[in-house]
This record gives C-alpha cells, sequence and structure tokens, in this order.
C-alpha cells in the first residue's frame, strides 16, 4: 500500500509518501488510521481531528468506512485552497 | 467527448497562460456567449495583516485531473456548453500572477456565466491543491474558507 500525504500534513509527517505491507485485520480507511495511530505518535498529532481530513483511496474521494487493501493508494489531505 | 478535445481542456502547469488564445479556442460552432474568469495573486494576507512574497501551489497529480475532468464533463451537459477549458497553476507564484484560468461558452450568455461561476465554487471546494504564502519572515499554509463551501451548495440540483 501507498500513503501519500499533502499540505501541511506531508510536513507534519516529514514525507510525501510512504511504503506499508497491510496487515491482513485491517479492512478500512478508519482501521488503517488506528493502526497508523498505534506505530508512531507523529500520526497521533494528524488525526486526533480526523474530522478535518480528507481521504481519497485511488485517487477518487473517499470516507473513513471505505474498504482499503494492500494494493490501494491511499491520500490524507487537509481541506483544498485552490482557485 | 474526450479530454484535451477541442470541446474540453483540462491543463495543470507551471507556465502561464495567455488569456486571449484561451478564449479564441472557446469559441466554437454554435457558440454566442463566452465566459472567462482569471484568479490573480494578491500581494496581502488580509487575514494575518501582511505582505505577500510569493506563493506556492501543490496538488495531487492525477486525481486533480480526474476530478476536474468528472465535473467539467458534468457541466458541460448540464448548462449545454460548447466548450470548456480549466487551466490551473502550480509551483511558485509572485503577486500579480495569474492562479487559474476558467473559460466556458455557450449558446446563450446565462449557461456561460452559470457554468463558469459553478466550476470556480467546485475548485474552490473540491480539487486537490493547496497554497501556501510566504512573506520574509514565514510561510503559512492558506486555510480553507467555509464561505466557499457555502457558494458550492447554492448549485445543488
Amino acid at each position: 500500500m501507498v500513503i501519500k500525504y499533502f499540505s501541511w500534513i506531508k510536513e507534519h509527517i516529514g514525507k510525501s509518501e510512504e511504503q506499508f505491507e497491510l496487515p491482513k485485520h485491517i479492512n478500512n480507511v478508519n482501521e488503517l488510521i488506528n493502526y497508523l495511530n498505534e506505530i508512531d505518535e507523529k500520526y497521533k498529532l494528524i488525526f486526533e481531528k480526523k474530522e478535518i481530513i480528507k481521504i481519497a483511496v485511488n485517487k477518487t474521494y473517499s470516507s473513513f468506512d471505505t474498504n482499503v487493501s494492500n494494493s490501494d493508494e491511499i491520500a490524507f489531505f487537509p481541506p483544498v485552497t485552490g482557485g | 467527448m474526450k479530454k484535451n478535445s477541442p470541446l474540453i481542456k483540462i491543463k495543470i502547469q507551471n507556465e502561464d497562460f495567455d488569456v486571449s488564445a484561451e478564449t479564441k479556442i472557446l469559441h466554437q460552432k454554435n457558440t454566442g456567449a463566452i465566459v472567462n474568469f482569471v484568479g490573480v495573486v494578491r500581494g496581502y494576507d488580509e487575514k494575518n495583516n501582511q505582505l505577500i512574497n510569493s506563493m506556492t501551489l501543490e496538488h495531487y497529480p492525477g486525481m486533480t485531473e480526474s476530478e476536474i475532468e468528472k465535473i467539467v464533463v458534468d457541466c458541460y451537459k448540464r448548462w449545454e456548453l460548447t466548450a470548456v477549458t480549466v487551466i490551473h497553476r502550480v509551483g511558485n507564484l509572485k503577486p500579480s500572477d495569474q492562479i487559474v484560468f476558467v473559460g466556458v461558452s455557450s449558446k446563450h450568455r446565462q449557461n456561460a456565466f452559470d457554468g463558469c461561476n459553478f466550476i470556480m465554487d467546485w475548485l474552490k471546494t473540491k480539487a486537490p491543491f493547496w497554497k501556501v504564502e510566504e512573506n520574509n519572515k514565514n510561510k503559512n499554509w492558506v486555510s480553507f474558507n467555509d464561505s466557499d463551501n457555502q457558494a458550492l451548495k447554492k448549485w445543488a440540483k
């Protein structure tokens, strides 16, 4: 699995993307976030206000209950500010 | 209908764009009205009351283009447009640089106004771009403005 980060989330995590081997018991975005929170404090700081975080699975807007698998590309980013 | 056909053009690029040249492309058979919007970098951060030296735009390659394409195709049908162009710049920009071009043509003016307005409201709230403003002392990620969300709601079908 590839996880991508953008904007201030990328700066906080310290990288724009990372590769993970997804444990078999993780089936959706919410479970993935819980898993990341257990790995490192830096994720906890990002996801403690997860209601403001936007999610894309395979470059399509998704939600916390969207299913994920090891072949997916997940992105976490703040609300957009283009235009 | 394909992206980058004469009827729909979507570009994410570092380079500047030529409004006059883009307007000519929008002038298709059956076109009776063309509406363009050009967004420009402001030299002043009103929220933090300070001058801006530059602004850097980043985006999510691949998702940006596909999300814009979805909404443009939808808009094309909804307002019976004759052509649409969306150009969004990324990278480092200076005050007064052009950021975004949305050009829409249709048979009649109201559909062109509405189509252009809708695409801009949508871009501000859904297209995965992020701005960071830089001055001499620091850099600030631009925060989301909820009034943009409210602006999009008026288009609910």
